[in-house]
């Protein structure tokens, strides 16, 4: 663990340098390798006669954009959520929260003319506030606490009911199946950057929120009672950064479908790094995050070849035995 | 009725006072399930009166009516019943063992692993090797699913609530596995599979009903004779070892038991969801918490429900026939949702620690 103020700059600084990294890997590596004068060149002075050129900008580039994004967002979200509930294994993926924004998506293209993540990005925001809703009012045990194991099964019990609500749906409108599907397993390709661009607002709110939220966090962690001396009551705090969780759910859902297990892992392994201080640990799950997600991706492309493996199936592979490390490790 | 929810031994004293209540309720069931199949026989995208149905199957003949409710109708009913049942009672068993009426073969990863194991078959022999084999995979699947929580979940002994825990992670990894399955098959397969995953009676024969039969005769039965110890493990752990309830053996034997009969029924019906965690819930209002009595009446409650929801897949969207597993989720999961809710302070929902 890095216990001084000097050694975590630093540690944030390497982790910058490893999203770097990945960022360049996942532009650069795949069923064709670039190297790295063509993508500067294609930066600069872009040539759509070139092939090269027009994988970097069409496909590579917004699909390590994405990536990056996503998996910052995920990672801040579930950071978020471990805080507030108390629970070590609370995520967007395992409370139901990405489950939900994904069936109120797959209402929004199979029933109504909406096809964009822009547009449909307010279906998931949505989807993703009532599948909070849902879980938090049926995890609230005797006094109103969260209990451990009952929202871990609330949200289980939510994420059945979405994804069984969708694949009906799915089923009777067998048109949208096909363009649905892949991206219902979670997947950053095929997307272009202009449907990223009308995003980025949400994710800014979001960012900006955290910044203004992240003493309150801390004093959350310590207890109620904390927050109230910083001037402000528990439960606008929780409503707030509850906010922040489905902005940044939401929107993630929208651009890449369900990706699980990077909001579960990160807030951990950043955790372990760089102690509970939000101060330290958002900036560290975003960079952590962002990496984990790019790699995954990476990895993906080379699972099968020439078959991509949508990243949502790569994180759940990575994150089942972390999940049960954790609960083997919990004493329960 | 209004107790339902609370602890099992009390739940044994006030919901069901009097022992003849159960064996009239169940019943009352038995009668309202066979006029439902009754109604079922009678209904299809084939119109049929009732009178031409019973004329059918007293007096078996050559023609177009006989056929449709020899071959197709009855069969598919049969196995509706058999399979509603089977889960009903796999999810009471789990229920009972894990103390949570949260858990259910779904959630702990049992579906998935037969789902998983299935959908292997169809991606990779899907044209080479028979359809009769893919039962014999899900169960496989089913199996090693639960092998694979009940060891990942073994920390000197087992407790409950990490092997719900385990479940949920590990059925996260092998529906992640069932993906990528199907979206690496090609189009049609794809629609084939998810369609079975969703839980579909469709092209239902004899010779099904004849497969998924035999683990019902076998696993209902034994887990009655063990009625006792687990109303005595409801108590906790210690009490229950106090009781001289061998806890370990007696939890492995039922585990076996919901494993079996929930993957028998994944394996001829596919993963038709809430039914293993709804119809204990109906049931357990009905009769309260008490295993021996809670056993029937689940199992003809589960029945009820996916041979009403093949129902309505097969007759209310004509000419559509639609997987019955929408309907059960359609129905279940607002009402599974309504019940959480409404039982939320009750002691019982809180899985309690040994």
């Amino acid at each position: 663990m890095l216990n001084h103020r000097a050694s975590r700059i630093a540690g944030l600084l390497l982790g910058l340098v490893l999203v770097a990294t990945a960022f360049a890997a996942s532009v650069m590596l795949g069923t064709t390798d670039i190297a790295p004068p063509i993508f500067v060149q294609a930066l600069v002075q872009y040539d759509p006669a070139r092939v090269a050129h027009i994988i970097i900008v069409t496909e590579r580039l917004p699909r390590a954009v994405i990536a990056a994004l996503v998996g910052a967002s995920l990672a801040i979200a579930g950071a978020l959520m471990q805080t507030m509930t108390r629970n070590p294994l609370a995520s967007p993926g395992i409370l139901g929260i990405n489950a939900g924004a994904m069936f109120f998506v797959v209402v929004a293209v199979s029933l109504l003319p909406l096809h964009t993540p822009a547009e449909y990005v307010w279906a998931a925001l949505l989807g993703a506030l009532v599948a909070a809703c849902l879980v938090v009012m049926l995890s609230r045990g005797r006094q109103g606490e969260l209990s451990s194991l009952r929202v871990v099964l609330a949200g289980v019990a939510v994420t059945a009911m979405f994804v069984s609500f969708s694949q009906g749906l799915l089923i009777v409108d067998q048109q949208s199946f096909e363009s649905v599907l892949y991206w219902l397993a979670g997947s950053v390709s095929g997307r272009e950057l202009s449907v990223v661009v009308p995003l980025l607002p949400l994710f800014g709110i979001a960012l900006l929120l955290c910044i203004l939220l992240v003493r309150h966090a801390n004093a959350l962690m310590l207890g109620d009672d904390m927050v109230k001396g910083l001037g402000m009551r528990a439960g606008t705090i929780k409503l707030l950064l509850g906010l922040v969780v489905i902005l940044l759910a939401g929107s993630s859902v929208a651009l890449a479908g369900m990706i699980g297990f990077v909001g579960l892992i990160v807030p951990h392994m950043a955790r372990g790094l760089f102690g509970v201080d939000h101060r330290w640990l958002l900036p560290a799950c975003a960079l952590l995050g962002a990496s984990l997600l790019l790699l995954a991706d990476v990895a993906s492309r080379f699972l099968m070849p020439p078959q991509d493996v949508p990243v949502g199936v790569m994180t759940a592979l990575i994150g089942t035995p972390f999940f049960i490390y954790l609960a083997r490790r919990k004493q329960t | 009725m209004t107790h339902s929810a609370s602890l099992p031994q009390q739940g044994n004293d006030t919901a069901a006072g009097h022992t003849t209540r159960p064996v009239r309720l169940s019943a009352l069931l038995a009668l309202v399930l066979l006029a439902s199949i009754g109604l079922s026989l009678s209904l299809g995208s084939f119109p049929t009166s009732f009178d031409q149905v019973v004329h059918a199957l007293a007096t078996p003949q050559n023609s177009d009516i006989t056929f449709i409710v020899w071959e197709l109708r009855l069969p598919r009913i049969l196995l509706a019943l058999l399979v509603g049942a089977a889960l009903a009672v796999a999810g009471a068993i789990l229920q009972g063992i894990v103390r949570n009426p949260l858990a259910s073969p779904d959630v702990i990863g049992i579906t998935s692993g037969a789902a998983m194991a299935a959908v292997t078959f169809l991606a990779l022999f899907g044209t080479g090797l028979s359809i009769h084999w893919l039962p014999a995979a899900a169960l496989l699947g089913a199996l090693l699913s639960a092998v694979l929580v009940f060891s990942l979940a073994w920390k000197r002994g087992i407790t409950p609530s990490r092997m719900v825990l385990v479940g949920i992670g590990l059925s996260a990894a092998m529906g992640a596995v069932t993906t990528l399955l199907i979206v690496i098959s090609d189009d049609a397969a794809a629609m084939v599979a998810y369609v079975w995953l969703t839980g579909s009676l469709y092209a239902a024969q004899w010779q099904d009903v004849f497969g998924m039969l035999p683990w019902l005769l076998v696993a209902v039965p034994l887990c009655l004779t063990l009625a006792r110890h687990m109303d005595a493990m409801a108590l906790g752990d210690s009490v229950a070892q106090g009781l001289g309830v061998n806890v370990l053996q007696s939890r492995l034997v039922l585990m076996a038991c919901s494993v079996a009969l929930a993957g028998a029924a994944v394996a001829f019906a596919g993963g038709l969801s809430f039914v293993g965690l709804i119809a204990p819930h109906i049931a357990a209002r009905l009769v309260g918490r008490g295993f021996a009595r809670l056993v029937p009446v689940t199992a003809l409650v589960g029945a009820l429900i996916v041979l009403y929801a093949d129902l309505l897949g097969r007759v209310a969207f004509l000419p559509k026939d639609l997987p019955a597993g929408i309907f059960v989720s359609g129905v279940g999961a607002p009402f599974f949702v309504y019940l959480l809710h409404r039982n939320r302070h009750s002691p019982y929902q809180t899985a309690r620690q040994n």
